[in-house]
């Protein structure tokens, strides 16, 4: 059994949602990354995604269940792992001109990321200058404002600060969703080379799964708080075995007019459930082409089908 | 399908649109057909959606030039009365945001009227038996019940169905669809690109599709501009134009765009760079980034025919 660097058990958040209703963004979540990997976490709006990652690198408090990091509790750290924690879990955010103070520069925004962590100013300064190389931009972009970048540019700045504290593990939360194709290219090469150099774990959350298909070793799909299946790139791509992972993938559309045009297509009906109101049993089955009787009472539990394949589903694709 | 064989229903010439100094959109032209799907593509800040706010009249504060005959009628250059007339009648716009796109105190069923008392001479009552009609037609399950929600109440993909609903009214001849599907997940975006498909198949209209997304292009266009820089680089029928890109843009644009299902361990094609302000420039804009550029690219290169109904601006094509 290979390391877990960090491990989601049981993992819950809840949202009181008016006085009474009950919103499960996370709804007993089992997931571990192994040190070293990226694992790929897609799904639609409202999914849980960005709640797992954000609970994952402890910006927010699970409700129930646990984080584990290097197998320990993150929820009652002592001083010293906490420190650690904190240089250790570090997150990329969407949109880039959201993620920098527009009246700090680069530098700036950096230096403090570091002086936080209690590195000293001469320490922090070349370490932001090794970082911002290290994501791409010269050294002279440490003076500039987000306003004076592109957006681009401003994606690489966040990642400088991201990787500037050394950090094992890295939450990337839909980092090219917001970038032109062109500009998208290249910041999902500059992950994957840091990647590879520094050994990074990372949980890469994208709705893309042809990004995802590129940057991930593993991948895992969500569906209003739960993960209902897991498994390596390759199977999840050429075999999926859950109907929703299937639709999934036949919604993408295919930059090619041949084969976009002869491509058998599912097409699912009806709406995204609201997660503050979720169906009863298989969250999926009011959108289900398989679904039966057995679906709308039985929750199906995410089970193994095969070495590293879990799927939660009663009746999976062949 | 091409816009020489017919009379086009839409014929744009030298359209040119200026805030300031700023050249949003630098004279460019093309035709739609009547039942033509015309596909405009190109990265933010390309003037995509400019083009469209022009044609529309949507523009408040800019210079505008150039031509643009719908049915013979030159659209910029008619008084407020006579576009009001026009808009929504004979030329209508679906946007990319349905959540502001629809007046948020309005029952939706309301604004579908809204739109048909505007411009048809029909009692309310009449009115609202044909919003319900259009509603359904949309696919939206008991219209009847839906026509008298508000928008918050409905999901993101429902409101877009409202919109299309609203853009369909009074039958228009050309519809201008910017981004309809960014905001939605994939499942959804299949979803209302399929209803799309079947309205405009069913009348036949001429539309002019904005998108970022070349999968989208790829299944839905009969014929693909590309811009670059407020300038049209490219304009081919969509197989020709995905089979043999000829502009270096187009080219570069299709490899970096990451594949589903193969290529997964190599790195992306990238364009270098990032695309510069179209003021600062003489001679081509896409210079910069591009691999062949030349001694000839001080030049400004004019879209030229060179296979049959294929342009392309570009010096270094052969």
């Amino acid at each position: 059994m290979t390391e877990m660097l960090i491990e989601a058990k049981g993992l819950a958040r809840h949202y009181l949602v008016g006085r009474h209703r009950v919103l499960r963004a996370l709804d007993g979540v089992d997931l571990g990354v192994a040190r070293g990997a990226t694992l790929g976490l897609v799904g639609e709006s409202g999914s849980g995604k960005s709640t797992l990652g954000r609970t994952l690198v402890g910006l927010q408090k699970p409700s129930l269940g646990q984080v584990l990091f290097e197998g320990k509790d993150t929820a009652t750290p002592e001083p010293s792992f906490m420190a650690r924690l904190r240089r250790e879990r570090q997150i990329i955010f969407q949109d880039p001109s959201g993620a920098l103070n527009p009246r700090m520069t680069i530098g700036a925004t950096v230096m403090e990321h570091l002086r936080v962590q209690g590195w000293s100013r001469a320490d922090a300064q070349s370490q932001a200058a090794a970082a911002i190389e290290q994501a791409g931009l010269a050294t002279s972009f440490l003076s500039r404002y987000p306003h004076e970048i592109s957006g681009g540019q401003r994606q690489r700045a966040v990642i400088a600060r991201a990787i500037s504290t050394d950090p094992a593990f890295i939450v990337a939360d839909e980092p090219v969703s917001a970038l032109d194709v062109s500009i998208r290219a290249q910041i999902m090469n500059l992950l994957h080379q840091l990647q590879r150099e520094r050994g990074l774990t990372m949980l890469f959350i994208s709705h893309d799964l042809s990004v995802v298909a590129h940057m991930c070793s593993d991948v895992a799909v969500m569906h209003l708080g739960r993960i209902v299946e897991r498994a390596p790139r390759a199977a999840l791509f050429k075999t999926p075995r859950h109907p929703y992972t299937g639709a999934l993938l036949s919604a993408i559309p295919i930059p090619d007019p041949v084969r976009e045009r002869q491509r058998m297509r599912i097409i699912l009906k009806g709406e995204v459930p609201n997660p503050a109101n979720k169906p009863s049993g298989c969250s999926f089955h009011t959108r289900c082409p398989r679904a039966t009787e057995l679906c709308h009472r039985v929750d199906p539990p995410l089970r193994s089908i095969g070495t590293e394949h879990q799927i939660a589903c009663h009746h999976p694709l062949e | 399908m091409t816009g020489e064989a017919s009379t086009p229903l839409l014929k744009v010439e030298n359209l040119l649109v200026a805030f300031g100094r700023a050249k949003a959109v630098d004279g460019i032209s093309f035709d739609v057909a009547p039942g033509e799907m015309l596909g405009l593509v190109g990265e933010s800040g390309c003037g995509k959606s400019t083009t469209a706010l022009a044609l529309m009249r949507l523009l408040r504060d800019a210079e505008i030039g150039g031509t643009a005959h719908l049915n013979g009628v030159e659209l910029l250059g008619l008084d407020e009365a006579a576009m009001r007339a026009r808009r929504g009648a004979d030329v209508a716009m679906i946007f990319q945001d349905p959540g502001t796109a629809l007046h948020p105190m309005i029952r939706v069923g309301d604004q579908i009227v809204e739109a048909l008392t505007a411009h048809l001479n029909i009692s309310r009552r009449e009115a609202r038996k044909r919003a319900i009609d259009l509603l359904r037609k949309v696919g939206i399950a008991a219209p009847e019940e839906r026509f008298s929600v508000y928008p918050h109440e409905m999901s993101g993909g429902m409101c877009q169905r409202v919109v299309i609903a609203m853009a369909m009214a009074c039958a228009p001849r050309l519809l201008l669809a910017d981004e309809p599907t960014t905001a939605l997940d994939v499942t959804v975006q299949a979803q209302i690109l399929e209803l799309l498909q079947g309205l405009v198949r069913e009348e036949g209209m001429g539309v002019i599709l904005i998108t970022h997304d070349l999968g989208v292009v790829a299944g839905m266009t009969d014929r693909v501009a590309v811009m670059y820089a407020g300038a049209i680089v490219e304009m081919a029928a969509t197989e020709e134009l995905f089979a043999t890109p000829l502009h270096p843009y187009t080219h570069g644009l299709l490899r970096s765009i990451p594949q589903l299902d193969s290529g997964w361990d190599e790195p992306v094609p990238t364009i270098p760079g990032s695309v510069q302000g179209a003021e600062l420039q003489t001679g081509c804009r896409f210079a910069p980034r591009c691999a062949k550029a030349s001694d000839a690219c001080r030049t400004p290169p004019a879209l030229r025919e060179i296979g049959e109904n294929h342009f392309v601006s570009c010096w270094n094509t052969p």
